[in-house]
């Protein structure tokens, strides 16, 4: 059984399908890539799972139990943790702060939220900046800041939206690394991702949204020779 | 020399608490008013704090749940003669259902902001024409305390003295103040900051908006209902525009926004500065000293406080939108910074 089952969801915006009977599945331990083209129906895909939209059909499956239609902070306190893809930091708070939220969603105690709040640090590299306010950070350092805070949540899911946009390569390459490190740890992870090069080497596999359809599923080597999906990117016959 | 200091510092603390202890007992009876007001707006606009300066939900009709405590704690005397400290817990209840009943409507339905504060204020209105209107609370008559012609800690009732009530709102504030302490060391505190800042967020990380919002709410209108009480005893009468009118609401929030909103002593740093200022252009414009003659075609008239109020708080949105302590603060980080590059450089 898949650890996140997503079946034949659909959902629309006025007369407009975002999202046509799609069902993914995600199991546990992978990492596993939805990527698309603009307005494909990723955003809306995750926002759904997350619990930020409700669906119109079709049903959402955690560890096999329906959590469709659920609040956004249930989701959180059952395993599923997220970040935004337009950064979402607690501008007038420490970094610190910012992380000690996440922390408390598994306990009451204050000293427990600050030693866990200290190891997450650590582990993302965030300990020298603790004390700035999350307002005076670097754009890697506000994305960084956003993935630790959902770790804090002590997910067993996390779900990434577009964290690899906007940086530079050198440190697309230390957020990949950094993605390893947190599967390794026991996670597993949903990113969603625009472009396809960054997720290419990350991924285990790779799922091709298009006009809200599933188009392809499959390892990256599979994708990046599938036609259908060089045609959803690129434009029909823009290689004859 | 680092334990001359230390010993200085609790001289200094210890010389502080003995004269805020003694100091009824120096002052004349204008200062011992003052001080009264002072610490009682204090008081309610910690509990206002609260809610819109820690959790962030603006309430622009905190006199509905003030005028609920006034109203519980004064009926239940006037016609049972219940003892008010006890229609003083028994009004926080009342007001403390009014208020989670009022933010259940509003934060069910994600009532934010501009629309919340308006909710609230009609709330508060609604309350004030039902006292207006029915007999049962003697309409816009008011109710006047009975009086027992005798000073009593047990009735909370001094018609001598203004003494004790200094006492009472000293413990009041100093209760309150510890109270938001807590809140923020808490659990709870983070949470109603992280709510304030960013609500998606703050949900993508666990946090019930509904459940901490109807929390802040239930313990903010419960403290300021206690106000409500003290101000029945320590006036002896209520009517509905004195207890319910929009400018309870509006003092009350005036000094944490001018002391500094969501910060612990935002609400005492305030009303220091507004309640002085605001006691004292009432008294010189009343009667002007000779030494100001171009006051004289003022005297008498009355709203030139209110001016002065406004003009102030005009000034305190434009140049310091974090307050008294807000600016401190920013100093305060600004020196640290500096002293940290220059370590760095060093």
């Amino acid at each position: 059984m898949a650890l996140l089952e997503v079946k034949n969801v659909s959902k629309s915006f006025g007369g407009l399908r975002a999202l046509n009977n799609v069902t993914v599945e995600l199991n546990k331990g992978e990492i596993l890539a939805v990527i698309g083209p603009n307005g494909a129906g990723k955003t809306t895909l995750f926002n759904i799972i997350t619990g930020y939209y409700r669906p119109d059909g079709g049903q959402i499956l955690f560890k096999g139990k329906n959590i469709t239609g659920l609040e956004p902070h249930e989701k959180c306190f059952r395993g599923i943790g997220r970040t935004f893809q337009l950064v979402k930091p607690f501008e007038e708070m420490s970094v610190f702060d910012n992380v000690m939220i996440g922390s408390f969603n598994r306990t009451r105690n204050r000293e427990d939220a600050q030693r866990q709040t200290q190891e997450i640090l650590d582990f993302t590299g965030l300990k020298e900046r603790r004390n700035k306010l999350a307002s005076e950070l670097t754009i890697v350092d506000r994305k960084r800041l956003e993935l630790a805070r959902a770790l804090a949540t002590k997910p067993e899911i996390l779900m990434l939206d577009e964290v690899m946009t906007g940086l530079t390569p050198a440190e697309s390459d230390a957020a990949q690394d950094l993605v390893r490190n947190i599967r390794s740890n026991g996670l597993t992870i949903l990113i969603i991702e625009h472009v396809m090069r960054a997720v290419m080497r990350l991924s285990d596999r790779i799922i091709v949204l298009h006009y809200g359809e599933v188009i392809a599923n499959g390892s990256p080597k599979e994708i990046s020779q599938n036609e259908r999906v060089i045609e959803a990117y690129l434009g029909r016959g823009s290689f004859a | 020399m680092r334990e001359l200091r230390i010993i200085i510092w609790y001289g200094l603390v210890t010389l502080f608490v003995v004269g805020v202890l003694v100091f009824p007992y120096l002052a004349s009876s204008f200062i011992l008013r003052l001080a009264i007001l002072i610490l009682y707006w204090a008081y309610l606009g910690q509990c206002w704090n609260i809610l819109s300066g820690y959790a962030g939900q603006f309430s622009f009709g905190h006199s509905a749940y003030f005028g609920l405590g006034a109203y519980t704690s004064t009926l239940l005397l006037f016609k049972w003669g219940l003892n008010p400290w006890i229609g003083m817990f028994i009004g926080g209840i009342v007001a403390m259902c009014g208020g989670i009943f009022i933010g259940f409507l509003c934060f069910r339905y994600r009532v934010r902001g501009v629309y919340f504060a308006l909710a609230t204020l009609a709330f508060a209105e609604i309350l004030r024409l039902i006292a207006i209107n029915s007999a049962f609370v003697r309409k816009s008559m008011g109710i006047q305390i009975p009086l027992r012609r005798v000073d009593s800690w047990l009735h909370f009732q001094f018609e001598t003295t203004t003494i004790p009530y200094y006492y009472i709102i000293l413990a009041m504030v100093l209760g309150s103040i510890l109270v938001v302490r807590m809140i923020e060391r808490s659990k709870l505190g983070y949470y109603f900051k992280a709510i304030h800042q960013d609500e998606e967020a703050a949900a993508s990380l666990g946090v019930s908006l509904l459940r901490y919002k109807m929390v802040a709410m239930g313990i903010s209108c419960f403290m300021t209902a206690l106000g409500g009480t003290f101000y029945a005893q320590y006036f002896f009468f209520i009517d509905p525009d004195l207890v319910f009118g929009v400018e309870v609401s509006i003092e009350m929030l005036l000094r944490p926004i001018v002391g500094g909103v969501g910060v612990l002593w935002g609400p005492l740093v305030g009303a220091l500065v507004l309640t002085p200022l605001s006691e004292i252009t009432r008294t010189i414009i009343r009667d002007p000293p000779p030494f100001l003659p171009f006051l004289f075609p003022l005297k008498g008239r009355s709203g030139v406080d209110l001016m002065l109020y406004g003009l102030i708080v005009i000034f305190v949105i434009i140049f310091m939108q974090r307050g008294i302590m807000g600016l401190i603060q920013n100093q305060r980080r600004r020196l640290e910074k500096q002293t940290q590059d220059e370590e760095l450089f060093a």
